[in-house]
């Protein structure tokens, strides 16, 4: 695969290729030298519009663990408030020999956008588009699934929130779906759904005390501090008390469920400090698993295999 | 100067002829139509065998783009694309810079147009000074100038008392207020149709009822005021349906839809393809079949291009920091009569919504080959195939969502006051 970009677009073995080449990159952060040679001499370069802490690190080390050299540069604060557009600045960096860059943009379509302008042996790697994507996130949630249960068809998966805003949530379902998940829920109050939700391939809840019911694996979703004054909730207080995940609410799933949260986390918001921290929470696994997924994904776009390749329609 | 146009079969719906029939021209007027005039000596003669001949196509709605936005496109250049798609008269925006707010911004508009000479251009004026949506406009004075009707276009009304007010100071002037229905608010900076294809991608939808709640507010207050209205770019199958109740009512009220409307749905937009940005957005099958539908019963009264051509530049960001708009006056004719093909609509009615009605509802004196009517005429080869591309395209605006596409019908000849204007041959 060249570009990955999102999960719409590739088909199930390739997520499994994906999971089974993290598997084996895994091993890497257990060894003195945590290096590999794979990506010597290559140079990638994190295009971020965006803020970001996680995901950003957690490229840079995917990728210093690779042996590429990396540039970070962050366009919330340079170019693009200069009056440059985004195709220019991607044009200028390009022009200094980079191998792959690794996108975040607040607007959905970005990386797809800059992957059609790129060189030919350019790879573009989307690190979230507006709420459109993020698909390297939903492979780390579905290494981190597949970690604790072995057969997606026998779970039941219930994401819980701000489903509208979050490209998280939609790369999520559609790994999900691709895996072959029994059953998919979303659980959120319709202000935060999005249109014809159901047709994403999951079923909706309004209240947890339903969608929670026998679920093997819950993820909460962050919610945004502004989605108080756009009138999606009323209050925080009132989330916390619907929504919130509190121990007497994930008892209402399996006893051997998992609590997962692509972060960074709101305790008390979302989440309880009980629950965030507590057995059944793999939220830190999440980010370590972060590493490797993105080593696997890095060193896929960068090997010569076209059999992958979510590039959407060229 | 004389010209005779030959063999052609004629469409003329006003005049409800459709049969081969020669129209004979004088002085930039029809003097007969079917039966050679006596003592006739042609100057110049068309030979329109196999070929269709129709008035001049009026289009309701064309963004010159000039003054202000020349980078975009000029009244030369999108005249001139006019021109070669057999369009003989339309009306442009006030969205220029300045905006089309003072008789002296009418004038120069058509200085302009009278200068390049391929096509009647007319103007539709601001509604509200510099469409701030707060102080109305001196409608009369820019009425004196020439407008044919006044718009806000898509900026928003302040309040809805502003609305009501303006909407009766037009009245009062005789104006039509070309309205474009859209609660601002529930639309709330959407960029596409509110539905799978706006969750699937992450995208801002805009709701159907951004448009439905805008026309049912409008309908009541037209009911009360009696005020001539003119909605443009209906998108939604649940308008459609309130206009044609409303127009049984007999309130004074026409309406419109784009061309792209006709075709496309937001199913096209998988991509991320800014080309298919556009406002209102392309939305569901179900609309796209209750716009041709309200064309059939006659609910809506008139298809336009709803031209806007931009640099390429404006579509070359992520889909929502694009610009809406297509250029489009190339493909009017060609996808109106792909309608007659889809057995959507007859070839009367079809070129009906493309030249008398439009006429009719801009109040101007075009449309049809009546005897004594200016002679704005096209010619079509309805056979000649040709695939749509931006060396092809006059229009400086290449932004469409058809480049490549394939197009069954195409403009040979177009007569603008008796004068041939645009000729080409086919190959």
């Amino acid at each position: 695969m060249r570009h990955f970009l999102q999960i719409d677009g590739l088909n199930t073995e390739d997520l499994h290729h994906i999971l089974d080449t993290t598997e084996s990159f895994t091993s890497v952060d257990d060894r003195a030298v945590k290096k590999v040679p794979l990506l010597r001499g290559k140079t990638i370069v994190n295009l971020f519009f965006e803020p970001s802490t996680r995901t950003r690190t957690t490229f840079e080390l995917a990728a210093k663990r690779l042996s590429a050299d990396v540039l970070n540069i962050n366009i919330a604060t340079s170019a693009t408030t200069k009056g440059e557009s985004l195709l220019d600045t991607l044009f200028n960096l390009q022009a200094m020999n980079t191998d792959m860059f690794v996108v975040r943009h607040p607007e959905s379509g970005a990386a797809e956008l800059i992957s059609k302008y790129v060189d030919s042996h350019v790879s573009v790697i989307n690190a979230g588009d507006g709420r459109h994507a993020h698909p390297t996130q939903a492979m780390l949630d579905m290494f981190t699934i597949r970690k604790h249960f072995k057969d997606f068809s026998k779970l039941s998966v219930a994401i819980v929130g701000d489903i509208l805003h979050s490209r998280v949530a939609r790369s999520q379902i559609e790994a999900l779906n691709l895996l072959g998940t029994k059953e998919i829920r979303v659980i959120a109050p319709r202000t935060l759904l999005p249109a014809n939700v159901e047709q994403l391939g999951v079923e909706f809840f309004q209240n947890c005390r339903e969608g929670l019911r026998d679920v093997d694996v819950v993820i909460m979703l962050r919610l945004q501090k502004e989605r108080m004054q756009g009138g999606f909730i009323p209050s925080e207080h009132e989330y916390f008390q619907l929504y919130g995940l509190t121990p007497e609410r994930l008892a209402i799933a399996k006893p051997s469920a998992i609590v997962m949260h692509p972060g960074p986390i709101n305790r008390g918001v979302e989440i309880s400090s009980e629950v965030a921290d507590g057995p059944q929470s793999v939220i830190l696994q999440q980010v370590e698993y972060g590493i490797a997924v993105r080593m696997a994904i890095l060193s896929l776009a960068m090997s010569s295999d076209d059999s992958l390749d979510t590039g959407s329609n060229n | 100067m004389k010209l005779e146009i030959i063999n052609g079969h004629l469409v003329d719906p006003k005049n409800e002829i459709n049969q081969q029939a020669n129209v004979y021209i004088a002085d930039g007027k029809v003097i007969a139509v079917g039966k050679q005039p006596a003592d006739w000596q042609a100057d110049q003669c068309i030979d329109a065998k196999n070929n269709l001949v129709l008035p001049g196509l009026v289009e309701l709605s064309a963004s010159l783009r000039e003054p202000g936005h020349e980078h975009k496109a000029t009244v030369q250049s999108e005249t001139k694309a006019a021109a070669a798609a057999g369009i003989t008269s339309l009306a442009c925006l006030p969205t220029t810079d300045p905006v089309v707010d003072t008789p002296a911004q009418v004038e120069l508009i058509e200085q302009l147009s009278q200068s390049s000479g391929q096509c009647h251009v007319y103007v539709i004026g601001a509604l509200t000074t510099n469409l701030n949506g707060e102080n109305l406009s001196e409608m009369a004075a820019l009425k004196a100038a020439g407008c044919v009707g006044v718009s806000n276009v898509f900026h928003p009304m302040k309040s809805s008392l502003v609305l009501r007010r303006a909407m009766e100071y037009a009245s009062s002037q005789d104006l039509t207020v070309f309205s474009y229905p859209l609660v601002h608010a529930l639309a709330n900076h959407g960029c596409v149709h509110e539905g799978i294809t706006s969750s699937r991608l992450g995208l801002p939808g805009i709701p159907a009822a951004a448009e439905t709640a805008a026309v049912a507010f409008q309908i009541a207050l037209i009911e009360e005021l009696q005020v001539r209205t003119h909605f443009c770019r209906i998108s939604t199958h649940r308008s459609v349906s309130m206009i044609s109740r409303a127009r049984f009512d007999k309130l004074p009220i026409t309406a419109d839809t784009s061309i792209l409307h006709l075709y496309l749905t937001d199913q096209e937009i998988q991509g991320f393809d800014g080309l298919c940005h556009n406002q209102p957005p392309f939305r569901t099958l179900d609309d796209r079949e209750g716009l041709r539908k309200g064309l059939q019963d006659g609910s809506l009264s008139a298809i336009c291009a709803d031209h806007q051509p931009h640099e390429i530049e404006a579509k070359l960001a992520p889909f929502q920091s694009t610009e809406p708009g297509s250029s489009t006056l190339e493909t009017l004719l060609p996808l109106t009569l792909e309608l007659v093909k889809e057995d959507a609509l007859t070839l009367s009615d079809a070129v009906n919504l493309v030249t008398q009605q439009p006429a009719d509802i801009l109040g101007i004196p075009a449309g049809n080959l009546c005897v004594g009517a200016y002679a704005d005429a096209c010619i079509v080869d309805l056979n000649h195939s040709w695939i749509l591309n931006s060396e092809n395209m006059l229009s400086r605006g290449k932004n469409t969502p058809l480049l490549g596409d394939q197009l069954n019908g195409r403009v040979t000849h177009t007569i603008l006051n008796g004068k041939l204007i645009y000729e080409t041959n086919l190959q």
